[in-house]
């Protein structure tokens, strides 16, 4: 299933550009009608890149505010606003762009062409829209509630209605993902999805199971509420709904990257995919456990009964399996590359591989930091342990490793795959972006863990300051901090590398043939019928099944208790 | 289904730990009661400035000898400021905000539980050891919530506890 594309197909060229251009060299013409068929893409990943520059500045700030290092323009008003728009800027806006760019070009070219383009137009400027409005909200100072916007801290209405938007334009991507699959489907019935554009679907299924909970909380709660149709709303209702979100949004942002991992890098590094079937087993394991597993972030709320929280904790479980075989997978598909490149040997294998090249340096430098990440994963998600970590540093150690690494290094790596195929340069600064996938892991090592030892120590994570006005408890991690604010710099710097490549390959990278988009090819050969796993809708009802299993009663539980709402507050 | 050998023992391990987890937690959890907070029970957060219970937090020790501590967490505050509770014996925790959401952890300890408005959240600890511990808020509630924060004293046990008194301290 090598999808190339030859980029010699000039029929996209109207007349007029060609008469604009005195005699255009072929090699422009190829470049040109490559940036054209995929303009799309490079919107969302131009969106997606701009907010990752913004997050990352306002990060380095943050990791040494916490550390007690005094900088000019330190405020508490300015830690929490900056902490609020980092975690939108990143873990929303980022992803979620991102997210989409990649899902059209793997359908694309997956399945031949794209359905519903004006739609998909339409859903990108109003997702670019939303997110403008909800940063807005942000600077201003009146929305400084964090990413999870809990309740009753009351923000802005337009920083809800502006998220709300964002989801909308997320909502056009998957309905044009979806269509164009079912199309596809009717015109090749019995053939098996081509896997990149199979994960990608994969991502959208979970995300529409994800966000209708966002949906109720959002457009049934919170809005009303900030605009001042309804005066209070339930804080736990509203918690219940938001991680309903919560957790599948984590896979929405994992599965793209696994399949980078699965699809895109064994090709690039000379290898095969070591196992298509098992990669489809994987793909609808995620989409049947990663909603129904919400109360393992509401451990320590009070209105659910620890019964349900301890189911919640069995899919919990269940949900690390496929990871566990992704691991296995990947790993055997890196070192079958290293074996077809000559490695020998029990571990001569790993010599043979480019370790400077930078896709493959990122994904490999994720999987080793997802590794860790997730056994960390199983501590949090243990039932009783978890009061040990709760909202302590731990927690955001945990998910740097995981979104702000695992998901991110490997989006990054996969731009400096993807950039030169859609505009015809080569990569610029090439140095940097050798060193980049390094620097990252060496950094986030170093912020990350020593965040998780302060956790465990007891620092709290979202402060200002760590130092409790001189508690002597707190005296034991301030050294700790300074550490994880120098892991914060080495980020900031390799961030920094990573946008210079991006912008030096937009403007001066050598132009080049646009090289052609090729896939790993499976060990055991191109699956030749779609088989069960191939079957989203029927995955797709089981996965709706268990989510009311897992909902159902203790949400009409909670609805049929006698509560009281809260109003706003905004001590910000 | 083909699916290579090794790759078979993988997921036989893979399933063998899952399951491993499961059961410690699961066994942990039936025959020693080990959870987390789940407390059921609401009270109009408008009223608990004039609640009983909650507009005079303290500490309270029983004949039985077990103690209760009603904490009222606010925006920046825990009151009382200062909990006093004695070594080894049974304490309950109850707890409430009248505004929006706090963290109650004590650094050092397994007492962390998410105190919400309209509920009340109630756990049960024995502390071990005496000394002083650092209760800190770890739920972002506005701008100072990282100077949110109160002092546990746990008394020795040999200390002559009056059998029951109310500690109740406001603003
Ligand atoms: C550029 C390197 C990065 C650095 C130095 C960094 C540093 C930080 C710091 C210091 C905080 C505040 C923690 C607190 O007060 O508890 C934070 C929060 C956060 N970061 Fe990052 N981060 C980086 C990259 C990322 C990436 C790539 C992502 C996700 C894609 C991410 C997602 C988040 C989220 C979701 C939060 C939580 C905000 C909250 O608690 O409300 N970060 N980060
Ligand atoms: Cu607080």
């Amino acid at each position: 299933m090598s999808h190339a594309v030859t980029g010699l197909e000039h029929e996209h060229l109207d007349a007029e550009t060609v008469g604009a251009l005195v005699n255009p060299s072929p090699l422009d013409i190829a470049r040109r009608d490559r940036f054209d068929r995929f303009r799309l893409e490079f919107h969302n990943f131009g969106i997606a890149i701009g907010a990752f520059g913004l997050g990352a500045a306002m990060a380095v700030m943050q990791s040494l505010s916490r550390a007690d290092i005094d900088l000019p323009f330190r405020s508490e008003k300015m830690y929490y606003l900056s902490v609020t728009a980092h975690g939108v800027l990143l873990a929303l806006v980022f992803t979620t762009f991102f997210i989409m760019g990649l899902g059209y070009l793997l359908a694309r070219l997956g399945f031949g062409k794209l359905e519903w383009e004006g739609l998909a137009w339409a859903s990108h400027w109003t997702a670019v829209f939303g997110s403008s409005m909800t940063a807005l909200a942000i600077l201003s100072g009146s929305s400084t509630v964090l990413y999870t916007f809990y309740p009753p801290l009351q923000a802005h209405w337009s920083f809800y209605v502006g998220a709300t938007l964002l989801i909308v334009g997320s909502w056009g991507f998957c309905a044009v993902l979806l269509r164009t699959f079912i199309v596809w489907k009717k015109e090749n019935p019995g053939v098996p999805t081509p896997l990149p554009a199979h994960g990608m679907v994969t991502s959208v299924i979970i995300w529409i199971l994800a966000t209708s909970g966002l949906a109720v909380e959002v457009v049934g709660m919170l809005i009303p509420w900030s605009l001042g149709l309804i005066d209070t709303v339930d804080p736990v209702v509203a918690r219940t709904w938001f991680w309903w979100f919560g957790h599948p949004l984590t896979y929405f942002w994992l599965v793209p990257a696994y399949v980078v991992w699965y699809t895109i890098m064994p090709r690039h590094i000379g290898g095969r995919l070591f196992s298509d079937h098992l990669t489809r087993v994987v793909f609808v394991l995620f989409i049947l456990f990663s909603t129904p597993v919400g109360f393992h972030h509401q451990f320590s709320d009070p209105g659910i009964d620890a019964k349900w929280k301890l189911l919640h904790t069995v899919t919990t479980y269940a949900v690390m399996f496929p990871s566990l075989v992704t691991a296995f997978t990947i790993t055997a598909s890196i070192e079958l590359a290293g074996r077809l490149r000559g490695g020998r040997g029990l571990f001569g294998w790993l010599r043979k591989l480019p370790w400077k090249d930078p896709l493959f340096a990122s994904v490999a430098l994720a999987m080793v930091t997802f590794g860790v990440g997730g056994f960390g994963g199983a501590i949090n998600a243990a039932f009783a342990m978890n009061t040990m970590v709760h909202n302590t540093a731990w927690i955001m150690g945990h998910f740097h490793l995981t979104v702000g690494t695992a998901t991110a290094l490997t989006f990054m790596g996969v731009s400096y795959w993807i950039l030169p195929r859609l505009i015809g340069r080569e990569l610029a600064f090439k140095p940097l972006a050798t060193l980049q996938p390094y620097l990252w892991f060496l950094g986030m090592i170093l912020f990350a863990v020593v965040n998780h030892v302060t956790g465990i120590m007891g620092m709290p994570r979202r402060v200002f300051s760590g130092q409790f006005q001189g508690s002597p408890v707190a005296d034991q991690w301030q050294g700790l901090t300074v550490l994880s604010a120098h892991g914060g710099i080495v980020l900031f710097v390799s961030s920094l590398f990573f946008l210079l490549v991006i912008l030096g390959t937009l403007m001066v990278g050598k132009k080049i043939e646009p090289p052609s988009f090729d896939f790993a090819i499976p060990v055991e050969g191109q699956p030749e019928r779609a088989g069960l796993w191939d079957r989203f809708g029927l995955w797709t009802v089981v996965a709706v099944v268990l989510i009311v299993m897992a909902y159902a009663y203790p949400i009409a539980h909670l609805y049929g208790m006698e509560r009281f709402g809260s109003v706003g507050f905004k001590p910000f | 289904m083909k699916v290579d050998i090794y790759e078979r023992f993988w997921m036989w391990g893979a399933t063998v730990m899952i399951v491993g987890f499961l059961t410690a937690i699961v066994i942990a959890s039936v025959t020693q009661a080990v959870q987390p907070p789940s407390h059921m029970e609401t009270i109009d957060p408008a009223t608990v400035f004039t609640d009983s219970e909650f507009a005079n937090p303290g500490v309270t020790i029983h004949d039985d000898g077990s103690v209760t501590v009603v904490v009222r967490s606010e925006l920046y505050v825990f009151y009382p400021r200062t909990i006093r509770v004695p070594q080894g014996r049974p304490v309950t925790f109850r707890m409430t905000s009248p505004d929006v959401l706090h963290g109650f952890q004590i650094v050092g300890t397994n007492a962390n539980a998410t105190v919400v408005p309209g509920y009340v959240t109630e756990f049960m600890i024995t502390f071990h050891e005496p000394g002083e511990k650092l209760i800190v808020c770890n739920e972002y509630c506005g701008l100072s919530h990282h100077l949110m924060q109160g002092t546990l004293i746990v008394e020795p046990a040999g200390a002559a506890a009056p059998s029951s008194t109310t500690e109740a301290e406001t603003p």
